[in-house]
């Protein structure tokens, strides 16, 4: 393997050269890329396990078995080295998402991933060190500045995908929750509805109010039945809350029957001023129901005579 | 972070646009689809007011933001007659709630903060601001950036 | 643009397809005064799901084509409006009353049918 002793001239071979310091370095010097990564390649068994050693040594992955480190420590190596090569962390991206899909589960944490990913860059890089320091110094130089740019590019992606897979998974469960904590029932055709169970916050509410018009919606719901006897106390935002989500149903069509009002929060809504006769209010649920069906059981919605009014929320 | 959007409120047809606009800041900033239509709606309103009464006028929409929350800032300014009542204007109506017609109110009811300054002969300007708090999963991001800082 | 308006037997269906201009909603206030009284319409639908923001001004114009609608003898039924959309009108204490509302078109007509069922049993 000859040195190269000329030093080369940076070539900027296009915009895209410019832009991705990937392509740049290959541009710069291709030849003395390809030569590092071959190195790389060699010394690739003493260069694992060192990496594993550091890793073991850092105490991350200890969610992992030593086999399963060594499974994807290998794995994780030689892509790399390929992206150091390629440029194209195409491969690597789709990679770490893999990788980020197998061990959130796991529970390892995004700084152990970032952790072993920079381990490994200081590896090679004092492998490299080793490799060339005895060279003329500018070629020293220009394979750090043909390696860096490369490795810590990579670095950067593998975590921003393992953060973006995190954040995915997050999100899905974030959703689950959201949709166990306030379910809407599709009872019978047309009816729907929608039991709350618990004290009811600003924010409980209007997720509960966006889940019964959204189902109303895809239900083409005619009748809802909001069932509050499981609800503790009730002040007068939630009662506000309440009188909006039944005025929202009824512009989407749907007529709104609250059941479940002990007497106690009548007895609140009535001293919070909340006019009871604009909200159409069952003792129970069983009689509420029974007011649904014989709503459902119209045709159309009501005689002229009998359109109700606007509800006025406080 | 978005940038702020500059609408000129010329005549009604710019109506359309601001609504637009301000719909897809709001969904930029990551306000839910309620909210983002509560704020539209809002804009509308005031939009609706500079074409009538004042000749046009301009609105600026500024992404904003604290410790916790992320928001829009809503500057809305003409250089119109201004509001001579501004308490009436901004009282309830009876039924149609709009008082006067210039939906001030339910402007002022969506928003979590509201200024109007119009008597002083020199036009009007609104500004108003809806937040949102940042979610877990923001805090979180934000946390681990600042953690590795 | 313009409203689509079809007949569908005795009633117009008014199909907006995006969001309107003030001018465009008058327009549309005006194509249907016309159409029901040279129609001689029993009803008329519209549609306003493709509107993301329904406002004071838009409330008001639905309100007032229901009612000069009524004047020559149609019933009107609002179709349509979004979630969102609605909670947004609630909270701007916007009303369409006494104008019906209902999901979509197949319940507008239900409505309607039975609405002018009633009415030529009352005589009308």
């Amino acid at each position: 393997m000859e040195a190269n002793t000329a030093p080369a001239e940076p070539r900027l071979a296009d915009e895209a050269a410019v832009e991705d310091p990937t392509l740049q370095a290959a541009a710069v010097d291709p030849t003395l890329l390809g030569e590092l990564v071959g190195y790389l390649r060699q010394r690739r068994t003493e260069l694992r396990e060192e990496w594993a050693a550091r890793i073991t040594e850092a105490d991350l992955l200890k969610v992992m078995s030593p086999e399963e480190i060594f499974t994807e420590v290998t794995a994780v190596y030689d892509n790399y080295v390929n992206a150091l090569e390629t440029g194209s962390v195409e491969t690597l991206q789709a990679y770490a998402r893999d990788l980020s899909e197998r061990i959130i589960r796991r529970g390892v944490q995004t700084h152990e991933v970032l952790g072993i990913v920079l381990l490994l860059r200081d590896v090679l890089a004092r492998a490299l060190f080793v490799r060339y320091e005895h060279e003329p110094a500018n070629v020293l130089n220009r394979v750090l500045d043909a390696y860096e740019p490369a490795a810590n590019r990579i670095a950067v992606t593998v975590g921003v995908s393992f953060v973006q897979e995190r954040e995915r998974v997050i999100r899905e469960q974030q959703a689950a929750i959201r949709q166990l904590s306030t379910p809407v029932l599709q009872l019978r055709d047309r009816l729907l509805i929608l039991p709350i169970i618990g004290d009811l916050d600003s924010q409980r509410a209007r997720q509960l109010t966006e889940q019964l018009l959204g189902a109303i919606r895809r239900n083409r719901a005619k009748v809802v039945v909001i069932d509050i006897t499981g609800v503790g106390t009730i002040d007068l935002t939630v009662a506000n809350h309440l009188v909006q989500t039944v005025a929202a149903s009824r512009l989407m069509g749907a007529s709104a029957i609250i059941t479940g009002l002990s007497s106690g929060i009548a007895q609140t809504l009535v001293d919070l001023g909340v006019d009871l006769s604009m909200m159409q209010t069952v003792g129970d649920l069983q009689g509420g129901l029974e007011e649904a069906e014989r709503l459902l059981g119209y045709k159309v919605v009501r005689d002229e005579d009998a359109v109700p009014r606007a509800i006025e929320p406080i | 972070m978005a940038g702020e959007v500059r609408l000129a409120i010329a005549s009604d047809a710019d109506l359309v646009q601001a609504r637009a606009e301000a719909r897809a800041l709001a969904g930029e900033l990551g306000f839910s689809r309620t909210d983002a239509t509560l704020i539209a709606t809002a804009i509308s309103e005031i939009a609706r007011n500079m074409v009538v009464h004042a000749d046009g006028g301009e609105i600026v929409l500024v992404p904003t933001s604290d410790d916790v929350r992320s928001g829009v800032e809503v500057i809305a300014r003409d250089s119109g007659p201004g509001i001579d009542d501004v308490e009436r204007a901004l009282q309830e109506g009876s039924g149609t709630g709009d008082g006067l017609g210039l939906g001030l109110p339910g402007a002022r009811r969506v928003m979590d903060e509201f200024e109007i300054a119009a008597n002083d002969g020199r036009g009007t300007v609104v500004r108003m601001r809806k937040w949102r708090v940042r979610d877990e999963l923001e805090r979180l991001r934000e946390g681990r950036l600042n953690g590795y800082g | 643009m313009t409203v689509p308006i079809l007949k569908q037997g005795g009633y117009l269906i008014a199909s907006i397809q995006s969001a309107l201009s003030d001018s465009e909603v008058l327009e549309l206030r005006d194509s249907l005064a016309e159409r029901v009284g040279t129609l001689r319409s029993q009803g008329i639908v519209i549609d306003v799901a493709a509107l993301d923001v329904i406002d004071s001004f838009a409330a008001r114009s639905l309100k007032t084509i229901a009612q000069t609608a009524k004047l020559r003898g149609a019933d009107t039924v609002i179709v349509g409006i979004q979630p969102d959309v609605a909670v947004a009108m609630v909270q701007f204490r916007l009303d369409l009353s006494p104008v019906q509302t209902a999901l979509d078109l197949e319940e507008a007509l239900a409505i309607l049918d039975e609405r002018t069922k009633k009415g030529r049993a009352n005589g009308r």
